[in-house]
């Protein structure tokens, strides 16, 4: 059989390649776990250039790698903190910032009002797609640095070049002073820039102005008390270090490994084997065995989340005031939030969630109490349709909770109820925009900044970039802006509340629940805390022994 | 030989223009808003939307964005993901990972069903055969879904034998267990078929004639019998690759493994047509490559089969 031994030879070659592959790159185990680190979960972020995070897995890397010119108190009041003062002028119209000096970026270089400047520029220029950029868009000059396509977008003709590539607003006083100027008085501004879009970026970042540099996204730097290891491996992690001499607060730990998890369950079995030490959000599907695992390692704060549902004002079976008070009503709260949620959420009976200051309990009133008797009776005067839907996207596991509240609804009105499927958010806003009749929408918001006017603006105003059921009420409006043009906080706040009763007389829609952070650690670390925005306290954690 | 092999390379390339334009036209057709998809629920600025439209040609139609990506792809640029990562990069991240755990889980079935196969053939209609075929079919029963996280749990959490989680530099060791679970969803039919061909084999002419020779019953079993028993079951493992790519999306997502699995996944939910395209590409171009060894091992298998 002399000519069979090459085939018995390419067979033998492949097993043992093969069996070389498989063994390879084995043996990379580097269990550093004496030292003072620790390993927190996380999603994959989508982007590290602060101006292009608007999640929340990016956001907790990157306030581990900045140090934010605010940061909020216990009370969600805003404190300067690589700010040494942040002034506004009488109207609120020019912020002054100065910059406590000394501080630098991890590669050295130090920071000055250019940094900040460069990058919010960048943030805000209309070509450059940054996630982040309506956070900037109070500034004024906004408007010049976006484009608008003249034939929309599906036109041939490409949109034109913005008039302008730096932001009007923002003026350098010298190296670590700068000013603000907005559009538009805003008491509240201090607040807005504790958000991750206001971080300053080195000049290390730019290849040419306003061209970010290849890789650097991959191997960012920042102000803050820790730096990157190695690059970010996507997918798998992303290793930050300490930074020696930071000058700011420092941490009492030494390092973080941020582990990327694609599934929050088996982040949660990795939590409970101890391989990960923090986990921000433990899934609703181990929510049941959280508390015989983790013992008082399992907590929970609040979190910013609202959840409701609104009424398309182009859907005129709605427009009868008693129709939604009723169909609120209808709906037992609590009941959802102990039997689906598991007390991760909790019932909601306001428009704004209870983090922000000017919050009033259940200024929904009566409209949000279980109620179905009344609700019936109020249903039937006001000859409410007799068939309606809840539509939501099915992408985000809501249907448990949309099939509950529609069996609520029919119990209490005796009416059909049905939850309506579309495959993403997109396909639900796509309907909503071609005014189809989608019934009640399912809804959600995170706040950017701990304020009340961040609920009210966007979910409630007139044109508010989440307002997609088309709310209008011009009183309201006007006490909103009259709110965040006011003098003070208490001020503000006033006019705030104000505008809130009106939503709890018109119903436009239907608060549901308010979120929680139900978070777990393991018996390494102490001291966790995880905060609104659903990050980890960084400076507070630390590891036991 | 030679001119067989170039022949099936040929096809290969025709296989693959036309799989990537079927994908392409797929993908499009799904496609309804991807940048909406990028953000989530978060509501999308103007000039961001135009800048995205703009970087990603989505403005334009199927056959210009088909055009822009096939240009790519001739000069070896596979394009960008709709998150701004290059997708060689993507790739060059994922398909290693991806490849070891397949190998794992096919070196894992094929010994044990070849194992479990011949003996229960040898021992027909015994205690061992009909354990086996219990087990067979309860492992048939159980689809992918409930083993990975079931196995995680058993063997992962409570008895902590496995680490419960891969990561994407993961030891093979990490790598065991997601390897047993994905090799339960294909040992099944190889250990039945392996079982079924031995036993058909045993009967045989040729047989006979060996034993009549005075073999070994050794030599037998292991150099007559089943070497002319593989046939039916290296076809199998060959078709059984695509299970295993299959299997792959819910085991990578179970043990958060970052590999081709959970790359697909992502795309797909992100409607991020170039990844999908560019991941699917190589997957064709690989089952094509597994097809033609397993052609070629039986040549190898049975000296009657000649390739001409």
């Amino acid at each position: 059989m002399p000519g069979k031994s090459p085939w018995k030879m390419a067979v033998g070659a492949t097993a043992i390649a093969l069996l070389a592959a498989g063994c390879g790159s084995g043996g990379s185990d580097d269990s550093s776990s004496a030292s003072n680190t620790v390993v927190i979960g996380i999603g994959e972020p989508q982007h590290l250039i602060p101006t292009n995070s608007t999640e929340s897995n990016g956001s907790e890397v990157l306030a581990s790698l900045f140090y934010p010119l605010v940061d909020f108190d216990a009370q969600n009041n805003p404190v300067p903190v690589a700010a040494e003062s942040i002034t506004a002028d009488a109207t609120s119209t020019v912020w002054t910032v100065k910059l406590k000096s000394g501080f630098t970026f991890s590669n050295g270089e130090p920071v000055t009002s250019d940094n900040y400047i460069n990058a919010w520029n960048y943030g805000a220029y209309g070509p450059n797609g940054q996630g982040a950029s309506y956070f900037f868009e109070r500034i004024k000059g906004f408007a010049d640095l976006q484009s608008k396509d003249p034939d929309g977008e599906e036109g041939p003709q490409k949109a034109p070049e913005p008039k302008a590539k730096t932001l009007e607003g923002l003026k350098k006083v010298d190296d670590t002073t700068f000013t603000i100027t907005l559009s538009a008085p805003f008491a509240g501004w201090e607040s807005v820039m504790g958000y991750s879009a206001f971080y300053p970026l080195p000049k290390a970042a730019w290849k040419s102005d306003g061209v970010l540099a290849d890789g650097f996204e991959d191997a960012i730097i920042g102000n803050g008390p820790f730096k990157l290891k190695g690059k970010w491996e996507h997918d798998a992690q992303i290793v930050v270090e300490k930074v020696a001499d930071f000058k700011g607060t420092v941490p009492k730990i030494d390092g973080i490994t941020w582990k990327i998890y694609q599934d929050q369950q088996a982040e949660y079995a990795d939590l409970v084997a101890g391989n990960v030490d923090v986990q921000t959000t433990i899934p609703i599907e181990s929510l049941a065995k959280a508390s015989a695992d983790l013992g008082d390692r399992f907590k929970k704060s609040p979190n910013s989340t609202f959840q409701f549902v609104g009424f398309p004002t182009f859907q005129k079976e709605f427009s009868d005031v008693r129709v939604r008070q009723a169909i609120s009503m209808a709906i037992n709260r609590q009941e959802i939030t102990d039997q689906i949620f598991l007390g991760s959420q909790s019932p909601a009976t306001s428009f704004v969630s209870p983090v922000v200051a000017g919050y009033r309990e259940n200024t929904c009133g009566d409209n949000c109490v279980y109620n179905p008797t009344k609700a019936k009776e109020l249903y039937t005067a006001a000859n409410g349709p007799k068939e309606m839907k809840i539509t939501y996207n099915v992408d985000g596991n809501h249907k448990a909770w949309v099939d509950a509240t529609c069996n609520q609804i029919k119990a209490s009105l005796g009416i059909n109820c049905v939850g309506g499927e579309e495959p993403k958010f997109a396909d639900l806003l796509s309907k909503v925009e071609k005014k189809q009749p989608v019934g009640l929408i399912r809804l959600g918001w995170v706040m950017d900044y701990p304020l009340m006017e961040n609920y009210l603006g966007p979910l409630y105003s007139t044109g508010g970039s989440s307002n997609y059921y088309g709310y209008s009420n011009p009183t309201f409006d006007n006490l909103v802006k009259e709110g965040s043009v006011a003098k003070t906080p208490q001020e503000a706040i006033a006019k705030w509340q104000a505008a809130e009763d009106i939503l709890a007389k018109e119903m436009p829609v239907i608060p549901l629940r308010n979120g929680q952070n139900v978070f777990g650690y393991s018996t390494k670390v102490n001291n966790v805390n995880v905060d609104l925005f659903q990050k980890v306290d960084l400076y507070k954690i630390e590891v036991v022994g | 030989m030679f001119r067989y092999i170039v022949r099936r390379l040929l096809q290969m390339v025709l296989t693959f223009f036309g799989a990537t334009f079927l994908l392409y036209a797929l993908v499009f057709a799904n496609q309804k808003d991807p940048i909406q998809a990028l953000v989530g629920e978060r509501p999308v600025t103007e000039s961001q939307r135009i800048a995205l439209t703009q970087r990603y040609h989505l403005d334009e139609g199927f056959f210009m964005q088909y055009w822009y990506y096939m240009k790519g792809l001739l000069t070896g640029d596979f394009g960008t993901s709709l998150t701004g990562r290059k997708i060689v990069d993507m790739m060059a991240d994922a398909w290693p990972v991806t490849l070891r755990l397949a190998l794992i889980a096919i070196v894992i079935a094929a010994t044990f069903s070849v194992t479990v196969g011949v003996y229960s053939a040898l021992k027909r209609g015994g205690l061992f055969d009909n354990v086996s075929l219990v087990i067979t079919l309860v492992l048939l029963a159980m689809p992918i879904v409930v083993i990975a996280p079931l196995f995680q749990l058993i063997f992962g959490i409570q008895l902590g034998w496995f680490p419960p989680t891969a990561t994407r530099d993961a030891t093979v060791w990490q790598l065991l267990l997601p390897a047993i679970v994905l090799a339960c969803i294909v040992i099944a039919p190889e250990m039945r078929v392996t079982r079924t061909s031995v036993v058909e084999n045993l009967r045989a002419d040729y047989v006979r004639t060996a034993r009549a020779k005075g073999l070994t019953r050794m030599r037998v079993i292991w150099v007559h019998v089943l070497r002319n028993s593989l046939i039916p079951v290296v076809t199998l493992i060959g078709v059984d690759l695509g299970g295993l790519m299959a299997g792959a999306i819910v085991t990578e997502h179970v043990f958060n493994i970052p590999g081709v699995g959970f790359n697909l996944a992502r795309a797909i939910r992100t409607e991020d047509g170039p990844l999908v395209v560019g991941f699917v590409s190589i997957l064709v171009i690989l089952f094509l490559f597994i097809n033609l060894l397993v052609d070629l091992l039986y040549a190898a298998l049975d000296p009657r089969i000649r390739y001409e």
